[in-house]
């Protein structure tokens, strides 16, 4: 195909590919950073880093201590870049805070109903779910995981953690020994262009003995954090889903609280896996969260898991759920899949990863919250002794913590995903999903996971996509308007934004790689996979060829684009903090 | 002028988000639960306003005032952080808080001005969630102070202030006598990023919270809300071939 012959016009403007200290513009700007030390550093306010936060709070109470909790989150408000389907497994909450529920935790919906289904395109075809398959749910409760992390940070406040939402770690900090000596946050007031605006400031410096990452599945800091200390070297490569989910308030008569129903089959082929899910919560009013996961290591560059979610909404068994129903809410994030196969090593001189960015989801049960959270409460027990030892024992500045991972291979976690970890591999084979169904029937029901040998996964999700010319574009079917939708007003519900004058936080290593490569070998599938609209090829002004469009503003922080990008020329990174989607108790 | 500023950080009011707006099922209001409360970008701009004066030493101290529940004094820090000395929190919850309308704030602001012997009230010219553009009116008049709204530019000259406003005809210059209120409009500054620095020395001013009873204000409401609707589905419009059609769809629909 005929390549545009004229230079590309620029995309990136962004200083960590266009560095500052070669920038004219940036001459005489003041760079010096602000600093203050605390005990503990932890990047993000999710589950794992809560619980990391409330465990060491209530270990430093409990051993009259004081400790210097810092966490920062890049969401304006504790909860608001949460977004899990869910059914909580209560375990790990119950072992940080027994009086969870005299607390006044937002479990308010014990599951009650179990279905799970394999779907054709217009039949359903009911699969029983035994006691003992990992998608057993008694006992569990679903949950509107936004509003559990925000309960989870006004617990932590009232022990005195420093919660600060709204700021970014955007930068690790070493120590001249190499080890980490903490973040630092993001910039302000840099224009779109990449030069400095009249009120930029720098962000500050948060330095702490040890640092934990909990930027949940597929962080920025943590993919740097990868190549720095080699952490993945002797781990398979993380394999990822994307989960598009959306709530919904039904008619009431249709509404069955405590109702969990999931699917597989249709509309995904029985080579891509995924599937659906739809819980019916009970919060005093018909509210239904419904949503599609698809794994990211589908091959056809035209597969849109956006619009495969829209479409399954149409089938009989769903649609009449939905009908007479209005669409409230919108969202979507990457998740883990590669379970312990994947898991890589996870810590390092001053720093200890926690939670879904190092991933420890139950692919199977598609729970990782509970996990998550342990791992952030292992890390806090693993840390406070050494913090409050009388003699510093570290040969690092940055206190080196191995005993975490020790402690996570001996725990309940290990425990768990050890038994499924050959689940999800078992996918890949010539029957697909029927396959992976009936290893796990067998090789999970009978035997528990006690097989002895361990699947591996295919490689990275980005180099399963097959050339565009060897695939077949998939027709989707128009939305509707009243059950399925169009993607720009679906991305409004989402509630994200970002200060339009700064620079595209989605920065290209190469500008003229889109167009040559992922557009002139993949037909642009950023513009599928992305679940906000943030990549369009549009036609040059001059007329004769394509430019890639990047409306950062849309972004959603999913993460997919970084992973599924067949260039891997995407590196996602984070926006001005406060900025990103407004969900409320997704 | 050395004198003290009250910059009225209006009761924080719901991030734009519009899409996401839904009206409550028994129709007395929209839905609040979980939205982010930040501080209304035209107070934004009144608080910046306040710690730019006191920056260039014309005024000795700003106070920031809030009237809410709670939360609200998450709004007085960003303003502390942004510069403002101290906050007033001024508690009002529930019921009340659902009722709080600009005559109750402006007799709350006036008892405040009174109290701590402002020379100076700077506030943003509306909320953007209820849109009233009243409350900087009604405060003035309270006290009997004159007032410069819609200010687009702020200079102090001896014990009067020069202000320009934005008007529909244009730009009009005006010349106050202190102590006055002001209410600021889009283009009287850029607010500055609250960092994180600032944020946390924040935490160290002080915040003091008063109930509007300790004020001798009454905040019961003489207005009542009847209904909250949606606004009606925007219907399609319809492509016509020539003006004749036009003329005809027109006659119609009874426009002609």
């Amino acid at each position: 195909s005929m390549l545009p012959l004229m230079s590309t016009p620029r995309i990136t403007t962004h200083y960590t590919i266009h560095p500052r200290d070669k920038d004219p513009r940036w001459e005489g700007v003041e760079m010096e950073r602000f600093a203050d030390e605390a005990d503990v550093v932890i990047v993000g306010g999710g589950p794992a880093g809560l619980a990391a936060a409330i465990r060491l709070k209530q270990l430093a109470n409990k051993h009259e201590k004081e400790l210097r909790v810092c966490l920062v989150e890049k969401a304006p408000q504790i909860g608001a870049h949460t977004l899990s389907g869910a059914c909580l497994e209560p375990s790990a909450l119950t072992e940080l805070i027994p009086d969870w529920k005299e607390r006044g935790a937002p479990l308010n919906t014990p599951v009650t109903e179990d279905v799970f289904s394999i779907l054709t395109e217009k039949y359903r075809i009911p699969v029983p779910i035994l006691p003992g398959l990992p998608m057993q749910n008694h006992g569990n409760y679903i949950v509107r995981m936004g509003n559990l992390v925000r309960w989870l940070g006004e617990q932590a406040e009232e022990l005195g953690v420093e919660l600060y939402p709204g700021y970014a770690a955007a930068e690790v900090l070493f120590h001249e020994d190499g080890s980490v000596k903490g973040i630092a946050t993001n910039d302000v007031g840099i224009a779109k262009d990449g030069s400095p605006k009249d009120i930029f400031e720098r962000g500050m410096e948060l330095h702490a003995k040890v640092t934990l990452f909990g930027e949940g599945c597929h962080g920025h800091l943590a993919k740097q954090l990868y190549n720095k200390f080699n952490l993945r070297e002797n781990c398979e490569p993380q394999t990822y889903a994307i989960g598009l989910k959306e709530l919904w308030m039904i008619d009431e008569k249709k509404w069955r609280p405590g109702r969990v129903e999931h699917s597989v089959g249709w509309p995904l082929d029985r080579n891509t896996y995924g599937g659906s899910f739809l819980y019916h919560l009970n919060e005093g009013e018909p509210l239904v969260a419904l949503g599609f996961v698809v794994g990211l290591d589908y091959t056809n560059p035209y597969l849109s898991p956006f619009r495969e979610f829209q479409r399954w909404k149409h089938h009989p068994f769903v649609a009449p759920t939905l009908e007479g129903g209005q669409r409230i809410a919108y969202g979507a994030r990457a998740l883990n899949e590669g379970g312990c196969q994947s898991i890589p090593k996870l810590t390092f001189p001053g720093g200890l990863l926690i939670g879904c960015s190092p991933g420890f989801m139950n692919v199977p049960k598609i729970k990782g919250t509970h996990t998550a959270m342990k791992s952030g409460m292992l890390a806090a027990e693993a840390i406070f002794p050494k913090l409050t030892a009388e003699t510093l024992d570290s040969e690092t500045a940055g206190l080196h913590v191995p005993e975490y991972a020790e402690n996570l291979k001996n725990s309940w976690v290990w425990k768990e995903l050890y038994a499924v970890r050959n689940i999800r591999p078992s996918f890949h084979n010539y029957f697909g999903l029927y396959g992976g169904m009936i290893y796990t029937g067998i090789f999970y029901w009978i035997f528990r996971g006690k097989e002895p040998w361990t699947l591996k996964h295919c490689g990275t999700d980005a180099n399963q996509l097959k050339p565009a010319k060897e695939c077949t574009p998939i027709e989707y079917p128009k939305p509707d308007g009243k059950i399925s939708f169009d993607l720009l007003s679906s991305v409004a519900l989402s509630g994200t934004n970002h200060e339009g004058d700064q620079p595209p936080h989605l920065t290209l290593k190469d500008d003229s790689i889109p167009v040559a490569r992922n557009l002139g070998i993949y037909d642009g599938p950023e513009q599928r996979f992305c679940p906000a609209g943030v990549y369009e090829y549009v036609p040059l002004d001059t007329g004769n060829g394509m430019r890639l469009q990047i409306n950062a503003q849309n972004c959603v922080h999913c993460k997919t684009c970084d992973i599924k990008d067949p260039s891997q020329n995407i590196n996602w990174v984070v926006p001005e903090g406060g900025g990103g989607p407004a969900y409320n108790g997704m | 002028l050395s004198c003290k500023v009250l910059s009225s950080v209006v009761t924080p009011c719901y991030c734009f988000v519009s899409p996401q707006i839904r009206v409550k099922p028994d129709n007395t209001g929209v839905v609040t639960d979980g939205v982010k409360h930040s501080m209304n970008p035209f107070c934004e701009i009144a608080v910046e306003e306040a710690v730019k004066l006191k920056e260039k030493k014309l005024i000795k101290e700003v106070v920031a005032v809030s009237c809410g529940p709670q939360q609200s004094q998450e709004t007085i820090r960003t303003a502390l952080a942004m510069g403002a000395d101290r906050g007033i929190h001024v508690d009002v919850s529930g019921k009340d808080y659902e009722n709080l309308g600009p005559l109750q704030v402006s007799k709350i602001l006036a008892a405040l001005a009174k109290q701590e012997d402002a020379q100076l009230i700077l506030l943003g010219k509306q909320a953007i969630d209820d849109d009233c553009n009243q409350t900087g009116q009604m405060t003035a008049a309270l006290l009997d102070w004159p007032q410069g709204t819609f200010a687009s530019e702020v200079s102090l000259e001896g014990d009067k202030i020069n202000l320009v406003r934005e008007i529909d005809g244009g730009l009009e210059h005006i010349k106050i006598n202190t102590p006055a209120v002001i209410t600021a409009d889009l283009r009287l500054n850029t607010p500055r990023y609250a960092t994180l620095p600032n944020i946390m020395k924040a935490k160290k001013k002080k915040i003091v919270t008063v109930k509007p009873a300790d004020l001798g204000v009454d905040v019961t409401s003489r207005l009542e809300v009847l209904k909250v609707e949606e606004p009606p589905q925007r219907q399609a419009g319809m492509k016509v071939e020539t003006v004749e059609d036009l003329v005809v769809k027109l006659k119609e629909a009874g426009r002609v």
